[in-house]
């Protein structure tokens, strides 16, 4: 009996793993669809605020923050076929980079939400409540989308040091690195938000 | 072959000693088949708290005016007895319980895909649902708003929606991951030789069932979370004052919470096509028809949201194309229907306990199925829309649909489970109690519903009275049936006698072996039928 519960525990199946983590990344897409969906109507029907709204954001560190993210999400690429060849020093300095970047975009957004809380810009502010409807509303998506997206960030950064932890001591190796793949899986989903959310807060006319 | 391995002496899920003793070797269980049964215990478990919050509501209506609580308080408990009821009762219900329990099983698995995910789920799971039964009982006073959480009362109300609507969240949590194992354990699991046509329809009905519990649940998680920013930082999503629209929660909460409907009713339906062709010893009627229609009701599904909104302020043309697609969402069902019924054509049909709840599922979710049509017809609708006539609709459906479903899949399964068999003559009896409790305690809200009564109302006129009446009497009878049905079942896992392997003779796997099954449910490769109702 004993062999086969460890037979139970050492069963493994990357392909099922794979697939778990795309069904959960489709969940997440459909989070924030909702999320898009209350944006589109909205913005239908305040088009003038929501370009407004658009030019009190700064173009640079958006544009700055895609950078990064774009760029984390090829290192944490590289890092993955670092691993499949073997190379766990690599690996773990890639990793390192992704992390970095993340920092770096966390950071930028705290300068960003920093300037607009100073000025006292922050949802259920009273700056907030004199503001018109559509400025309202536009402010209140911003927070609320870039806020759950910075979440996510957070939560693929935790990923990802699990991720550093296990190359190191070897548990990710290269016939094990499952947990790594779904880990640059939902940095990608992170990174492709971003990419929608860039256009849709900071480069609307 | 059953009576074969009966007489080896094999180690059965209950027996297995693991890594932890005690209570332990449940919560920290990784098997299917013990989780399904934490699951069940403590379903069951809120399903009593959630029936004696409505025997409170129906005894507070048995005369017009205060009787034995005021208006809030009842307020707060059909908004409690709802959350209670749909989140941690009906909508984890048979897949949570019998899915976790028999799905591996049916399929000739091991196990789920991902066992500590499993286990994980149902921690979540415990969690929302204690903080659902919180939200009763903090300071603030339960919430008020009914199990819907409609904008703009939710967001103004002083009530605890902030600890309801994160309950709903959580479980909603839960929900999604028990969708996500069940879709890659049936894609990745099957026992070879296993094609998705050899599946039995209890597994199909689950896999239709887990895509709209993965694809619908974030937007209620999502819409949860406006609220509760709203409530907050007034974000002003739902509030007409800042620029929102509160008809914007009422869509974005249908587009999950129709769909949850399915997830809630199709489960039923899968164990009730288990149950008819193995009770009736003949091949199921239009396998690939009821397969290929629990997809299809999962998908339709998705579309008919706006139903729930005819009398909210929809535009005309909306409202025609949801009635059109509302009608189109029935032909599955219908199907599904038409099948169990020519199954039993010419079958050689034994009236079990398991049996005679299925046909009662199946006389009880027609009454709610065409009082749906009535209801999902816009003209028909306006007249009936928020009265006792949906209640007793909803009701139909989900307690005597997917209810019923439920004790004819726990009168069907528990010896399997326990090896153990009940009493039936002691089932036939709490069957007939439950079934004219039901009827006289939901058919009179049909008739003072077409009458006017509404919904959700702490006082009623005087011309309601009689039906209430019968309402509040049903309601107790059937409260007697329940009592002693899972009485019944308690003795008779407790003390029962033995039972065979395989007592109904059926020709799915599990019945292939022993009874309670062994830890790892298949000591050899099970042999796949090419058609999983083969009787000879």
């Amino acid at each position: 009996m004993s062999e086969k519960i460890a037979h139970i525990e050492e069963h493994r199946d990357d392909e099922a793993s794979k697939f778990g983590m795309w069904l959960f990344i489709f969940t997440e897409l459909l989070l924030f669809g909702g999320l898009f969906l209350v944006y589109s109507i909205f913005r239908a029907q305040y088009p003038v605020s929501f370009h407004e709204g658009s030019l009190e954001l700064s173009v640079t560190i958006g544009a700055i923050n895609t950078v990064v993210l774009l760029f984390s999400s090829m290192t944490v690429a590289m890092a993955l076929t670092a691993m499949q060849k073997n190379n766990q020093k690599l690996a773990m300095i890639l990793i390192g980079i992704t992390l970095f970047c993340a920092a770096v975009f966390m950071f930028n957004k705290y300068i960003e939400w920093g300037a607009k809380f100073h000025h006292g810009l922050y949802p259920g502010s009273e700056l907030m409540h004199l503001l018109d409807r559509g400025h309202h509303l536009y402010f209140s998506l911003y927070f609320f989308m870039t806020g759950l997206h910075a979440l996510h960030i957070i939560i693929g950064m935790t990923l990802l040091f699990v991720c550093l932890f296990k190359v190191k001591n070897a548990s990710i190796n290269n016939k094990d690195y499952v947990l790594l793949e779904n880990g640059a899986l939902y940095w990608h989903l992170v990174d492709l938000i971003w990419i929608f959310l860039f256009p849709l807060m900071y480069l609307i006319t | 072959m059953s009576n074969e391995t009966d007489k080896i002496e094999y180690e059965s899920f209950f027996d297995h000693k693991g890594k932890y003793k005690g209570i332990l070797s449940w919560i920290m269980a990784t098997d299917h088949k013990r989780i399904g049964l934490l699951y069940m215990y403590s379903i069951v478990t809120f399903f009593f708290v959630g029936a004696i919050l409505g025997l409170l509501m129906r005894m507070e209506l048995i005369a017009p005016g205060q009787t034995v609580m005021n208006a809030q308080t009842y307020n707060g408990i059909f908004t409690v007895h709802g959350i209670i009821m749909i989140f941690m009762v009906v909508i984890p219900g048979l897949s949570a319980i019998f899915g976790n329990f028999f799905l591996p099983i049916m399929i000739g698995a091991k196990d789920v895909a991902f066992p500590k995910l499993n286990r994980f789920s149902w921690w979540i799971f415990i969690t929302g649902s204690i903080m659902a039964v919180a939200s009763q009982f903090l300071k603030d006073g339960p919430p008020d708003t009914g199990w819907t959480f409609y904008a703009p009362y939710s967001t103004t109300t002083a009530t605890n929606v902030i600890m309801a609507t994160s309950a709903a969240f959580v479980l909603g949590f839960s929900s999604i991951l028990t969708g996500l194992n069940f879709i890659v354990t049936i894609h990745q699991m099957r026992a070879p030789g296993m094609k998705f046509f050899n599946m039995p329809l209890f597994p199909w009905s689950l896999y239709a069932t887990a895509w709209i519990q993965l694809l619908a649940t974030p937007i209620i998680g999502i819409t949860l979370m406006m609220l509760i920013a709203e409530r907050l930082f007034g974000i002003g999503f739902f509030d007409p004052a800042l620029g929102g629209d509160p008809l914007l929660y009422q869509h974005l909460f249908w587009i999950y919470s129709h769909p949850a409907v399915y997830v809630m009713v199709l489960p039923a339906m899968g164990a009730i096509t288990e149950i008819i062709p193995t009770f009736c010893q003949r091949q199921i009627y239009g396998y690939k028809a009821i397969a290929i229609s629990s997809l299809a009701i999962a998908l339709v599904g998705f579309l008919v949201w706006g139903h729930h909104m005819y009398t909210s302020g929809m535009s005309e043309q909306a409202r025609w194309f949801f009635s059109l697609l509302t009608f189109i969402v029935a032909v599955p069902s219908a199907i599904k229907v038409f099948n169990w019924i020519s199954t039993m054509y010419k079958g050689s049909i034994d009236v079990k306990p398991p049996f005679l709840y299925a046909l009662s599922f199946i006389f009880l979710f027609i009454i709610g199925g065409t009082t749906g049509l009535l209801l999902g017809s816009v003209a028909t609708n306006v007249q009936v829309h928020d009265t006792s006539f949906v209640v007793a609709h909803f009701h139909y459906i989900i307690f005597g649909g997917m209810g019923f479903a439920f004790f004819a899949a726990i009168h069907y399964w528990l010896p399997k489970m326990y090896g153990r068999m009940y009493n039936l003559k002691r089932a036939y009896i709490a069957w007939g109690i439950v079934f004219v409790g039901f009827n006289l305690l939901y058919f009179p809200q049909f008739i003072i519903g077409i009458q006017g009564m509404p919904r959700r109302y702490f006082d009623y006129l005087p011309q309601f009275h009689v039906g209430q009446v019968f309402s509040t009497v049903g309601g107790f009878i059937l409260f007697v049936g329940l009592v002693l049905m899972v009485y019944n079942l308690v003795m008779g896992v407790r003390k029962g006698e033995k039972a065979p392997a395989n007592p109904w003779h059926g020709t799915t796997l599990e019945w292939t072996i022993p009874s309670p099954p062994p830890v790892e449910n298949f000591d050899e490769a099970p042999e796949i039928m090419k058609n999983p109702y083969d009787y000879k």
